[in-house]
């Protein structure tokens, strides 16, 4: 399949880009949300909705999408110490927007080792628990064809897209006190090529194009390994954050903590979901005035501190637990 | 490979066996992943540890290090016990109808004619029954009690599923599980796929291990067909295409042989090389030598290559020995017999085993030049970098050169893949700062000696005067030149032997192929097998176009694949005697009443009557052999050998120590150890995330893979008080390393008869230059021995011990 410069989104990532320079097709007006943005116009037009499906079963853990990763986003992800385990970095940083997590599990059912392998990293969730946070106006934005991305010129580096975001994605920098994340390669699909990662995957266990593509072709998937004896192979695209622009292929399905902790039944933190109702103007008058003080370096290291106690409930989330309901004013 | 990566697609089912093909060959492995998901296929792997390619498999095996062939003869038993052979196949194809000499024999582990003084066998006994005709006498029912079928049959009788489970350490159920699968693939339309590396190669007796598959492959019917063949995984880019162009102490371009000294003259050398057929009206390609060796001596020297002086064969060294091999080459270092060493475009202090006698050696050099694109730690070796390099670097009196080359983004030329393609590519950068071409390195030293030679004379040389330079530009021969110059060229005009009025290439012009190489000095050729590649149609290895009728996984016009453009060696074999294919949904080749057709070049001639003309053209016989005759150092038939290092008695024979016919120097026969010293075994490999000692210089690769561990079983770790992340001393009779402790469920002890065999492993990548942390490489642990044969060393499998340490080394 070729890039076609018609189409609104490219189709595959496995194509070579057009030797023509290509204008950008991701602009302002295919936003469909902004982060505290509650005036945003609405978009000019819908784009196709795009998707990255992460089939595990086909994924060799080469680390060939960090590696793209980090090329194509010119990050320098620092040479660590070894822990014990294959996970390099040892977690998501800022500078590594997508990780391999490796486990290991004993089948109980066939007797049979397995080591299972994921592409952890953003999962550009329809209903995104990091805009919803975010209280930077215009911070974090979607697009029409379903990437959520972070505008770090707008970027304040308060944390609270790590306490929103149901995966534990976003990290923030210890260097620029502004988060990071994948884009999902927005601006390589702005141009009609694919996310970096699928582009380098040798075995095609990330694949791009349309949601619906990929949504078929994770189906022709989930056959093929129910013919091998997954009973319970199955697509993760959880509806707790409205389905997600990237989603996995794995064999047990009925299972997805096995894979490193994906969470069973992901969803947007209740305290969140409260945090863009009217509460939401207050707290971003309280942080603009802050802003506006002279006490903006402080704000920025005290905040990923207050963001603690957040992330203490998206744990508590991730595990699957209930948080404990608490006031909206608190927030 | 026979096949090619992109072939891989068309199989039933592969098997990932002495290798790791997800690990070591990512990209190529794609195709593994095609013929799983779109044709349904299944992957089988056997390892001692669970790889990431076991990750992705359908059924996993472990085996102990060192005992592949045990595994394979006993698939090979369960095959002919079950009735699982091909018998078309094997009955037409192979030499199992043969008849071998009576007094050929085995017993106690080793076959007839075992010298142990001079750790060689008398191979007379090896050999067929040749008959007053000439040719080898043949029963085509397979009843003959001498045939290679028979013989055969009782050779793998011992290896039952309970010996394999007791040699091996593989559970008899995973045994017997993936004898059932591979099985299945003795059926005409099933194929099977070997997919082999170091796995396989680095054992005293690596190229046995390889046969040992090859045969199943053979008795199996998967040698010659589309999703089949025995496919060995090259490891460095162009590694293939250093092997064929002959870059071993005793090979010429295109698998010739350097001339011994017992072959003083050039009667002598052919007398040896005439590769009669063994059967009647059999094609023996190899009859053709004369015609690829003269063509290669007038490439060398041009008109100083004569008829009269037998084409300048007194300017070919003549080997005192087998092989000078690396083994043999550090050996004589560190005895002080070698002067000088030049080290172009490898890294020894990490890459040959013994890291002590290698520094050792190194330091007794006079000069040492490395040409490379890297800072490799070869050319450091003098400098002290603590725990990582402790050398007293003031007793170092080597003189060090360091002669920095391009790498392969910085020129232009074909690299040759595992497939046999060789694809051209074009330099993409500008060599940095003041790096040259190794071309350009080379031309310069040959012509300063060739001035030093013209000015002060010496015993002999004219090989170094006469030697054809006739380069556009003398100081920097081109990719273009040299690869035109591998094709071959007329030197006088080149007429069809039936017709001599036609003349298929006029003098002067590049040859079509090999099949117009003459042996009278009228065409020039440096490397027969290439031929083809830059013919009068220009330069096949530039070609890019990616169609594939009928989606066969051909691509027969993308690049060149030597030889002569053909995609899958011995691919007459997929059709039977009729010349129908075993398999129509699998097509390869059919014949039409008069001639081969299909989507391959054929393998044989494109008239030779299927029923007459056997497939394998390279072999005397016309067919494969399951009995190899006197052609391996170490046996006819594969025997199961334990490692030098072993933590196991041979089961056939408590006596015999590795490969009893393994080269073996007396200093390092004192440095193997016993199990009673260290008796845990081990193995070394290869991570994905970086390649070599190279990509440890990148700081991407540096951040995903950054520090030197080893990988033990949980059951280890709590018996010797390990934790995970810790730090671990290993050592073994050689040396000592100290690295990070991955403690994991994929490695796990194995129950091998009453003993129970701890197994870690150490994977390479680390030393003290680049941008990853310092670390050790496996070769400081590792036996200086190779294979029998060819002298690949032992890297798979070697003892050692280990303990808890604590804190990091100091460095």
């Amino acid at each position: 399949m070729t890039t076609d410069p018609n189409l609104d989104s490219p189709r595959t990532a496995v194509s070579n880009p057009p030797v023509q320079p290509t204008r950008a097709n991701l602009g302002p007006g295919d936003l469909i949300r902004s982060s505290a943005t509650p005036d945003l116009p609405p978009p000019t037009r819908q784009l196709t909705p795009v998707a990255k499906l992460i089939d595990v079963s086909k994924c060799i853990g080469c680390k060939a999408c960090q590696s793209a990763c980090a090329e194509w986003n010119d990050t320098y992800p620092e040479v660590e110490e070894n822990v014990g385990i294959y996970e390099n970095p040892h977690d998501l940083t800022p500078d590594m927007f997508t990780l391999m997590r490796f486990s290991e599990y004993e089948n109980p059912q066939t007797g049979d080792f397995e080591w299972l392998i994921r592409k952890d990293g953003c999962m550009h969730c329809a209903d995104p628990g990091c805009l919803k946070a975010c209280p930077a106006p215009g911070a974090i934005v979607q697009y029409s064809n379903g990437i959520v991305d972070f505008i770090h010129e707008n970027c304040i580096g308060c944390g609270y897209c790590v306490t929103g975001c149901p995966f534990d994605i976003p990290r923030i920098s210890k260097t620029d006190h502004l988060a990071y994340k994948c884009t999902l390669c927005s601006d390589r699909v702005a141009v009609g090529q694919g996310p970096a990662c699928a582009k380098a995957c040798p075995t095609q266990a990330i694949v791009f194009g349309t949601k619906e593509d990929m949504l078929a072709h994770a189906e022709t998937r989930v056959e093929d390994l129910k013919s091998r004896g997954y009973d319970n192979a199955g697509i993760y695209d959880p509806q707790g954050v409205g389905g997600a622009h990237v989603f996995y292929v794995l064999h047990h399905a009925d299972q997805p903590a096995l894979y490193s902790g994906l969470p069973e039944e992901p969803r947007i933190s209740s305290v969140v979901e409260g945090w863009k109702g009217p509460t939401k103007a207050l707290g971003l008058a309280a942080i603009g005035v802050a802003a506006v003080g002279s006490v903006l370096h402080g704000l920025m290291t005290r905040a990923n501190k207050v963001s603690a106690e957040d992330e203490t409930q998206a744990e508590q989330l991730v595990e699957g637990r209930e948080p404990p309901l608490r006031p909206e004013t608190e927030v | 490979m026979t096949n090619s990566w992109t072939d891989i697609k068309n199989t039933d089912l592969v098997v990932v066996m002495g290798g790791n093909a997800a690990e070591a060959h990512p990209c190529g492995f794609k195709w593994v992943t095609e013929a799983k998901a779109n044709r349904g296929a299944k992957l089988i792997v056997v390892d001692p540890r669970f790889t990431r390619t076991a990750s992705v498999a359908d059924y996993y095996a472990p085996i102990r290090p060192g005992s592949d062939i045990a595994f394979l003869m006993g698939l090979i038993n369960w095959m002919i016990q079950n009735d699982k052979v091909q018998w078309d196949y094997v009955r037409n194809f192979t030499n199992a109808g043969l008849i071998v000499r009576d007094d050929f024999g085995w017993n106690d582990g080793l076959f007839t004619g075992y010298d142990p003084e001079k750790r060689d066998y008398d191979k007379t006994s090896w050999d067929y029954v040749i008959g007053d005709d000439g040719f080898a006498q043949v029963d085509m029912t397979l009843e003959h009690p001498r045939c290679v079928w028979s013989l055969l049959k009782e050779h793998v009788s011992r290896y039952t599923p309970e010996l394999v489970e007791q040699v091996c350490g593989t559970p008899r159920d995973r045994f017997l599980k993936i004898a059932e699968m591979i099985g299945e693939c003795s059926a005409p339309d099933r194929t099977m796929t070997s997919m082999y590396a170091l796995g396989w190669t680095q054992h005293s007796k690596g190229a046995q291990n390889i046969r040992g598959m090859a045969m199943l492959q053979l008795i199996l019917g998967n040698i010659g067909v589309r999703g089949g063949g025995m496919n060995a995984l090259r490891g460095h880019s162009n590694i293939q295409g250093l092997t064929d162009i002959g870059l071993m102490s005793n090979l010429i371009p295109g698998y010739l042989n350097i001339p011994t000294e017992s072959e003083p003259d050039w009667q002598t050398y052919m007398s040896s090389r005439r590769f009669t057929p063994l059967r009647p009206g059999q094609t023996s390609y190899w009859q053709n030598y004369p015609k690829f060796m003269v063509s290669f001596m007038k490439a060398m020297w041009g008109d100083a290559a004569t008829a009269e002086n037998d084409w300048a064969y007194d300017y070919l060294p003549k080997l005192d020995v087998p092989t000078y091999d690396i083994l043999r080459m550090f050996e004589l270092m560190d005895a002080g017999q070698v002067n000088l060493y030049f080290c172009q475009g490898f890294n020894p202090l990490l890459s040959f085993p013994n890291r002590a006698k290698v520094t050792s050696a190194l330091s007794r050099l006079k000069l040492l030049v490395v040409m490379d694109p890297l800072a490799t730690e070869t050319a450091h070796f003098w400098e002290n970098h603590g725990a990582h390099n402790d050398v007293d670097t003031a007793s170092i009196q080597t003189e060090v050169l360091e002669l920095p080359s391009t790498c392969f983004a910085e020129d232009d030329g074909a690299l040759v893949n595992s497939g046999r393609w060789l694809q051209w590519h074009w330099s993409a950068a500008t060599p940095p700062g003041q790096a040259r071409h190794d071309t350009w390195i080379m031309a310069q030293i040959f012509l300063r000696v060739k001035k030093l030679y013209q000015e002060e004379g010496g015993v002999f040389p004219d090989p170094i005067l006469n030697l054809t330079w006739d380069y556009a530009d003398p100081d920097e021969p081109s990719p273009e030149e040299l690869a035109k110059e591998m094709n071959g060229r007329a030197l006088e005009d080149v007429r069809d032997p039936a017709d001599p009025t036609r003349v298929l290439t006029a003098r002067g012009k590049q040859l079509l192929n090999f099949s117009q190489y003459r042996d009278d000095g009228t065409t020039m050729g440096a490397c027969w097998i290439y031929s083809g590649c830059w013919n009068e149609e220009g330069n096949n290895m530039a070609r890019r176009d990616n169609t594939d009728p009928d989606d066969t996984g051909a691509y027969p016009n993308w690049t060149f694949s030597w030889p002569l453009n053909r995609r899958i060696l011995y691919n007459r074999a997929s059709a039977d005697m009729q010349g129908r294919p075993w398999d129509p949904s699998r097509k390869l080749l059919e014949w039409d009443g008069t001639k081969w057709t299909g989507y391959d070049v054929p393998d044989i001639a494109p008239t030779a009557r299927p029923e007459e003309v056997g497939p394998f053209i390279m072999n005397q016989e016309g067919v494969s052999r399951l009995f190899t005759r006197g052609m391996m150092r170490d046996g006819p038939f594969p025997t199961h050998m334990e490692p030098f290092e072993s933590p196991l008695a041979n089961v056939f024979n408590p006596q015999m120590r590795g490969n009893p016919v393994a080269r073996v120097f007396a200093s390092d026969a004192e440095q193997f150890a016993t199990s009673e010293e260290f008796p845990i075994a081990a193995t070394s490999y290869r991570l994905t995330e970086h390649f070599h000692y190279w990509t440890k210089h990148n700081r991407v690769n540096a951040a995903l893979q950054p520090e030197f561990f080893v990988e033990i079983s949980e059951e280890l770790a709590a018996e010797k008080g390990i934790q995970r992340g810790g730090w671990v001393r290993v050592w073994s009779k050689r040396g000592e390393v100290r690295a990070k402790a991955l403690v994991t469920g994929r490695l796990k002890p194995m129950q091998c008869g009453d003993k129970l065999v701890h197994v870690i492993g150490i994977p390479l990548h680390w030393g003290f230059m680049g941008a990853a942390r310092k670390g050790f490489g496996p070769n400081s642990l590792t036996p200086f021995v190779g294979d029998a044969n060819v002298e690949t060393p032992e890297f798979k499998a070697f003892l050692v011990n280990i303990e808890p340490a604590t804190g990091e080394a100091v460095s």
